[in-house]
């Protein structure tokens, strides 16, 4: 497991390397600069700028320059600020934003796609089933205004927008409710689907009726013995979808106005904030691979019939 | 059995979930009473540095922390004393004497000194330092050339400082509106040692600006900065006139969205609405109307014309162009937010300056004069495409325009939207037929929206260069008489709207919500509003 680990990791090193180059040229190629702004500057500011910025170096030197300091490069657009400085304030809070929407998505993914395979085709169903279909089609950004609009305008129960209460640093504030919860219902939809099916695949399986027949009680046979198998299909959507959890919560963020790492992804790249985009790609790049990689590990933990090679 | 147990844990959990979360505290009904103030000015700030940063968001904080040498009436923003307690004009209009007052103090105790002035200017002049917004102080005696590394020797500059509390400012030519000018936070100090000792004078992003190391001597002092969250300044009890600061804190939120800012102000989080959406403005004026605001604002929306291509090289097609519109209806059905219809390029009303050329909106001659260019009734009429930044107020417009010049013209023009960077990129390098553009006045005079449009300003964009415009520009600024100088604007606005290298299609307005509790705050066409006026009052009946 060690070697297959270490083999891994080694594999990564080419495709940062890859992600990174493609990253950096593909942002000098888009047409418009870090210091195009609604009142243009004069020619002569807009050299010395580039001059201060060492945008007047050859490319290859910015890159080299880009990927050895990579953390300590100044954004172009919050210059007060480096990149690592603004990935790790920002980081955290896309990270509980994903990890709270992860537990929402798997409780009532798992908890629904169960009750749905016990008795296929019958309303306890068709209930669960047609909720996953809803989930799946709403997309957040009606999803996300709707509940606000009941829950914090209409209701008053939770506030309409932010991110660890009126300090902005409480662990847990009631504001983030809203946003955890429009983000998970979308992946609990999809995870209901995915263990319908695997629990569907499990139990018409020949141990499930050896199980039931030796007489394991039913919460036994379902916890112990299908789960396991029922769940693989989930396991294998996680790596991609706890990513996208994190990093692609772009829309989320943006109407509860919640300050994360997301909006930076996709608002760096407007901005030819150079150093950011390339830091925030680089930083999700490598999350990516570490997330697949757990769950590699999972799935041959989980799944007998898999191996390390 | 199982069935039952699972829905009912579900049950549970959501029951657990709802009654874990009652009504939170709202930062409204809290602040209201203890004098903090919740607001949105849109965006997250750049940096707080008044040298470097550009924008409005930014301008908002910036006077907050900092005081420049003059300050601002809260009603109609006439400059009143600031750090300078007095002033004197030479007879000639070029040569201001400031005196500073005894208790102006920066936030560590130092004296507000003459010499921290003239060594901010030479900071925002300095080549290296590469301030975008330099050419703000350019009125002054060489500070052009100082900037663009002519001049090394910044004694030279006409920034000098006499004593430690006097400063004398030497300007190329008298200018009427200079005390307005040094509104600007281009013109505000900076804590020369604070400055020094991270990084150095010409270094941007130094961290200087961050909260545990900003020095600042305004009304307001830097509390904390969380990235994204909010930025909190409170009240600085060793400002000069702190007598006058109402607030206790004012919290500045970043939100973007126009539709989360407005749920944010019904859930009592914000007393303002920065921009209020357009389509909640008919909702607000039926059921809000004492939060609703909408006032005039000092910025022009138009459309540039590349007058280096065909075929809006032609001054007949420009002309065609711009009679064939009804802005009226544009205004009206389209943009909704009162904006007055522009038949010239300037707002209205500024320093004494309405345009008396007007734009003749008259289709039978724009039909006229489009067969004159050569296409009769459209025919013939090249390929003509709309440039804009991708963003649905514009995108509404650009179109009602395409069908009012297919209807009036019958000539068809193609739409395109490009990302924000790309359009400017293209704007610049005059890679376009007609493009959409706004201009925000940067002081109350006519020169800030004329001056742009001179063979020299890099704001042209247009490929349109006259020398006599040029000329009447040149004079205006070396004319002291105040009727003098207005009647060249008017000259120079006549040959604008006779040759039309823009067309003018409305004068903006900020439409906003404020919650009524907030008081002292004046419409004005700046938009600004003196933090240290502001109040917040609970209503007797609450």
């Amino acid at each position: 497991m060690l070697k297959f680990i270490l083999r891994r990791i080694l594999e990564t090193i080419p495709v940062l390397l890859c992600v990174a180059a493609m990253t950096f040229f593909m942002c000098r190629l888009a047409p418009g600069g870090p210091f195009d702004e609604d009142k243009q500057v004069t020619a002569e500011v807009r050299e010395l700028l580039n001059k201060q910025f060492n945008l007047d170096q050859p490319l290859h030197k910015q890159f080299i320059q880009y990927i050895t300091h990579l953390p300590t490069l100044q954004s172009f657009k919050y210059p007060n600020r480096t990149v690592g400085e603004i990935i790790s304030q920002k980081f955290p809070v896309s990270a509980k934003l994903g990890f709270f929407a992860m537990c929402i998505a798997l409780g009532l993914g798992v908890l629904f796609g169960v009750i749905a395979s016990l008795r296929p085709n019958t309303y306890i169903d068709y209930i669960p089933s047609s909720l996953a279909m809803i989930g799946i089609c709403l997309p957040t950004f009606v999803m996300g205004p709707l509940l606000m609009l009941v829950f914090s305008l209409q209701l008053g129960w939770f506030p309409a927008t932010g991110w660890g209460g009126f300090s902005g640093d409480q662990f847990f504030a009631s504001d983030m409710v809203l946003p955890s919860v429009t983000l998970g219902f979308f992946y609990a939809a999809y995870i209901s689907r995915l263990t319908r099916g695997g629990m569907l695949d499990i139990l018409t399986q020949d141990y499930i009726r050896t199980a039931k027949a030796k007489g394991a009680s039913g919460l036994r046979v379902i916890l112990k013995h299908s789960l396991r198998g029922g769940l693989l299909p989930v396991i294998s959507f996680m790596g991609p979808a706890v990513a996208g959890l994190i990093a692609g919560s772009f829309v989320i963020e943006t109407i509860f106005a919640i300050p994360g790492l997301g909006q930076d992804f996709v608002k760096s790249a407007f901005n030819r904030d150079y150093t950011l985009v390339l830091g925030v790609v680089m930083f999700y790049a490598t999350l990516i691979i570490l997330l697949n990689l757990i769950v590699d590990i999972l799935q041959v933990t989980l799944n007998p019939k898999l191996k390390f090679d | 059995m199982i069935n039952r147990i699972l829905t009912g844990g579900a049950l549970v959990l959501l029951a657990g979930v709802l009654a874990g979360c009652g009504p939170g505290n709202k930062p409204v009904d809290q602040g209201t009473p203890n004098k903090v103030l919740n607001i949105t000015v849109g965006t997250e700030p750049e940096d707080i540095d008044p040298h470097v940063v550009t924008g409005v968001p930014e301008h908002h904080i910036i006077v907050a922390l900092t005081e420049g040498l003059v300050a601002e009436d809260p009603v109609d923003l006439h400059p009143v004393p600031g750090t300078a307690e007095t002033w004197e004009v030479s007879e000639d209009g070029t040569v201001y004497t400031f005196h500073l007052r005894g208790n102006a103090k920066w936030t560590n105790g130092d004296p507000v000194t003459a010499d921290d002035f003239v060594q901010s200017f030479k900071r925002i002049l300095t080549p290296a330092l590469a301030s975008k917004y330099s050419y703000m102080l350019f009125v002054m005696k060489g500070a052009e050339d100082y900037s663009l590394g002519k001049l090394k020797d910044f004694s030279q500059v006409g920034a000098r400082a006499i004593d430690e509390r006097t400063l004398e400012i030497t300007l190329n030519s008298p200018t009427p509106y200079f005390l307005s000018l040094l509104n600007h936070y281009t013109w505000f100090p900076v804590h020369i040692a604070t400055v020094e000792k991270h990084g150095g004078m010409v270094k941007r992003g130094s961290g200087w600006t961050k909260p545990e190391n900003f020095v600042s001597n305004g009304a307001f002092k830097l509390k904390s900065w969380k990235l994204g969250r909010k930025i909190v300044v409170e009240k600085n009890p060793d400002y000069w006139d702190a007598a006058t600061t109402k607030l206790d804190e004012i919290h500045f939120y970043p939100i973007e969205l126009e539709t989360t800012q407005e749920n944010a102000f019904r859930g009592g989080q914000l007393h303002n609405i920065y921009n209020l959406h357009i389509d909640k403005i008919a909702t607000y004026k039926k059921e809000h109307p004492d939060e609703l605001r909408i006032k005039p604002h000092l910025a022009s929306y138009f459309y540039r014309f590349n007058t280096t291509r065909k075929p809006c090289d032609d001054v007949r097609v420009r002309k065609a162009l711009a009679m064939s519109l009804d802005r009226g209806s544009i205004t009206k059905n389209v943009t909704k937010g009162e904006q007055m219809p522009a038949l010239f390029f300037t707002p209205p009303g500024v320093a004494g300056y309405t345009a008396r050329a007007r734009i003749e909106e008259n289709v039978e001659k724009a039909r006229q004069l489009l067969a004159e260019a050569g296409y009769p009734d459209g025919k013939g009429f090249p390929s003509l495409e709309l440039l804009y930044n991708t963003t649905e107020g514009h995108r509404i417009i650009a179109e009602a325009i395409q069908q009012m010049w297919k209807k009036n013209l019958n000539i068809n023009i193609t739409l395109q939207n490009q990302e924000w960077k790309v359009y400017l990129d293209r704007q610049r390098e005059m890679d376009y037929q007609i493009s959409r553009a706004g201009w925000t006045g940067d002081y109350p005079d006519p020169n800030t929206f004329l001056d742009m449009w001179t063979s020299w300003s890099q704001q042209n964009q247009t490929g349109w260069a006259r020398d006599d415009y040029d000329g009447l520009i040149r004079k205006a600024a070396a004319t002291q008489d105040v009727e003098a100088r207005l009647e060249l604007f008017q000259q120079a606005e006549e040959i604008l709207m006779d040759e039309l290298p823009v067309l003018p299609i409305y004068i903006y307005t900020r439409v906003y919500a404020l919650n009524p509790a907030v008081k002292n705050w004046h419409a004005n066409v700046l938009d600004h509003h003196p933090w240290k006026h502001l109040d917040l009052e609970v209503k007797a009946d609450e």
